[in-house]
């Protein structure tokens, strides 16, 4: 049993991460009827950025974590203005590619920035880890889970109470309609670009002291998050947060009761099975087909 | 899905005079396409060069087959390396554990790779949009990942030497300008193929599918067979250039076939432009020319190679081919 416990708090852990990235994925989709294929970079970004300020510049934790992801999220608003809004012709395949070339654009200006060797970063606290039922949980873990939980909290908070939110939700059932109503929906979809930038951001922030940070850890991350997303449901926040779970569960147990090699594969094996079984996923209500 | 109709239904146009009868036309659209190639081949001399021509030649293969997916039928594929890979990786695998002869094995590969894209086809081919762009990326990675974990058979992430070179009798077909002709003469057969095919029954009924899946199948249009019948025969053409290019090389590797390829062909497609058979090839050239001439940025690589990708989407979506085009027919206008 003690193993089952190791599995599930690692799975727990892994999964929280794809939750949170998954959610950005999945409130931008909603917003704006866009996969950014990028949202693995903004990852890295937040992740590169805490590691800058926290232990080499030595700024307080708490300040260098708020600075991270709101540097995370005003270059998502850089990048919607300066690449989605001048697109002439938004085709999705065409905002597709755009996204995949300011991935690679972003992985590029990482290398120059922090060079191509891995960074560590210690843990949020030096506390032991917790066990439980003969297993042993990891502060950091505990950290991740909680600000994970406050996050999709808060987002929950704010789509449900805040006339902002509101009216985002409005966008994403019609955009047409939201402007008729008086919405703003270009600024929607620019602070829907922020906030799921800054979501992309936190979770590269949160996982800097369990991870080798280097300009290249993205790409992977953002293909499980959107993974994740499709999992749960694309376009639903509770999916996205379900689905990132699931797949980091299904992930750790995979690795402790068949074999390590087909982490990675996982994923998109229940990708596919999703796919041919409930492509709605999860917790998803209609059939999304845009292109 | 409406806004590529435009493209849908104008056909090659563009590139040779205007009012020549279109058999005409297409002789010598081929016979100087044909002949550059020749002289090509025939004049220089430098081994990297002749490389680099070639590589040009596997990715447009590769280009054109997922073109007529994606440009034609509107069916985005995410995973199209996965097709270059089971090409390389069969006969490889074929090739150096059990000694038999590539030209033995090229049939197997071309047959392996139509018999899987003919399996994931039933399923994947149902799912439309973003739905079908993650169902080709994982299935993509899939195969990428059992290149990488089957260690006894494919040789693991470090990859698989020694593949043996094409020769016919003494001549050997790997290396220069042999491998340049060879190469090239399977582009234009392709080319020739595709061109047909778009211009036939079944590329009337692609286009009808690209338009609206549902119109095509009211006016008689089989569209699940016709979907998959060009999924299967962009898949076959890509293991083509996956054997091409297994034994040019002589040794594969899993990187050569990752998402990132994936997306670089996609890249090369929407670059060029859908619909375009001849868009294809400019968008492999630039493509494989590219990141060739990107080295004298040196570190500054990926920045640029991300830039041009964004500013050809922004300011020419609808592809760098049809724009030429256009140039071309403005600059006659005038």
């Amino acid at each position: 049993m003690p193993e089952f416990y190791q599995y599930l708090f690692s799975g727990l852990t892994n999964g929280a991460i794809y939750a949170i990235i998954a959610l950005g994925f999945s409130m931008l989709f909603a917003a704006t009827d866009l996969i950014n294929f990028a949202q693995g970079e903004f990852v890295m970004i937040g992740a590169l950025i805490l590691v800058t300020l926290w232990p080499v510049m030595g700024l307080p934790l708490p300040l260098a974590f708020v600075l991270a992801v709101l540097a995370t999220g005003i270059l998502g608003i850089v990048f919607e203005r300066l690449a989605i809004r001048t697109v002439k012709k938004p085709d999705p395949i065409v905002l597709v590619i755009i996204t995949v070339g300011a991935g690679i654009f972003l992985r590029g200006v990482a290398m120059i920035i922090w060079g191509k060797t891995a960074k560590g970063a210690p843990p949020f606290s030096k506390m032991p880890p917790l066990e439980i039922g003969g297993a042993y949980l990891l502060a950091q873990s505990v950290w991740i889970l909680c600000i994970v939980l406050v996050t999709v909290l808060a987002m929950h908070f704010f789509y449900s109470r805040t006339l902002t939110g509101k009216a985002m939700s409005a966008c994403a059932i019609n955009k047409r309609a939201a402007s008729l109503l008086g919405i703003a929906t270009q600024k929607m979809t620019l602070l829907a670009f922020a906030v799921s930038a800054a979501l992309g951001g936190m979770a590269g922030v949160i996982i800097a002291p369990i991870t080798m940070n280097e300009y290249e850890m993205g790409a992977i991350l953002g293909l499980k998050g959107f993974c994740a997303a499709m999992l749960g449901g694309l376009g639903n926040s509770w999916g996205a947060v379900v689905g990132g779970f699931a797949l980091g569960i299904a992930e750790a147990m995979a690795v402790g009761y068949v074999s390590s090699s087909m982490k990675d594969a996982v994923a998109f094996l229940l990708l596919l099975l999703i796919l041919y079984v409930r492509p709605t996923g999860i917790l998803g209500g209609k059939a999304i087909a845009r292109f | 899905m409406r806004a590529f109709n435009k493209y849908a239904t104008n056909r090659q146009q563009g590139l040779a005079p205007g009012n020549m009868k279109p058999i005409l036309r297409n002789i010598l659209v081929y016979g100087i396409f044909i002949g550059a190639v020749a002289a090509y081949g025939l004049l220089e001399k430098s081994t990297y060069y002749l490389q680099l021509a070639t590589f040009v030649g596997l990715n447009t293969l590769l280009a054109v087959g997922l073109n007529m997916l994606m440009g034609y039928a509107g069916q985005i594929s995410l995973g199209h390396a996965a097709f270059y890979g089971l090409g390389a990786y069969v006969s490889g695998m074929l090739t150096v554990h059990l000694g038999w002869s590539p030209w033995i094995t090229l049939p197997c590969a071309l047959f392996a790779a139509g018999a899987v894209a003919y399996i994931v086809g039933l399923p994947t081919l149902r799912l439309t949009g973003y739905y079908l762009a993650m169902g080709t990326l994982g299935f993509g990675m899939i195969v990428n990942i059992l290149f990488r974990e089957f260690r006894k058979f494919t040789g693991g992430p470090s990859g698989l030497p020694g593949l043996p070179e094409l020769t016919i009798g003494s001549i050997n077909l790997s290396h220069g300008a042999n491998a340049l002709f060879l190469v090239w003469g399977c582009v234009i057969v392709a080319f020739f193929i595709c061109e047909r095919i778009v211009n036939s029954r079944m590329g009337r009924a692609l286009r009808a599918i690209h338009y609206s899946e549902r119109a095509a199948a009211a006016v008689g249009v089989n569209t699940a067979s016709a979907k998959l019948a060009i999924f299967v025969f962009a898949a076959v053409l890509a293991a083509l250039a996956g054997f091409l290019y297994a034994h040019m090389i002589t040794f594969i590797s899993p990187s050569t076939f990752n998402f990132l390829a994936s997306v670089k062909l996609v890249a090369m497609v929407v670059i060029g432009g859908m619909a375009s058979i001849w868009g294809s090839l400019l968008g492999a050239s630039l493509l494989t020319l590219l990141p060739d001439f990107l080295h004298i940025f040196a570190e500054y690589e990926m920045i640029v190679y991300g830039l041009i990708l964004m500013l050809v989407m922004i300011f020419f979506p609808e592809g760098l081919f049809r724009n030429l085009v256009k140039l071309y027919e403005r600059a006659k206008n005038r």
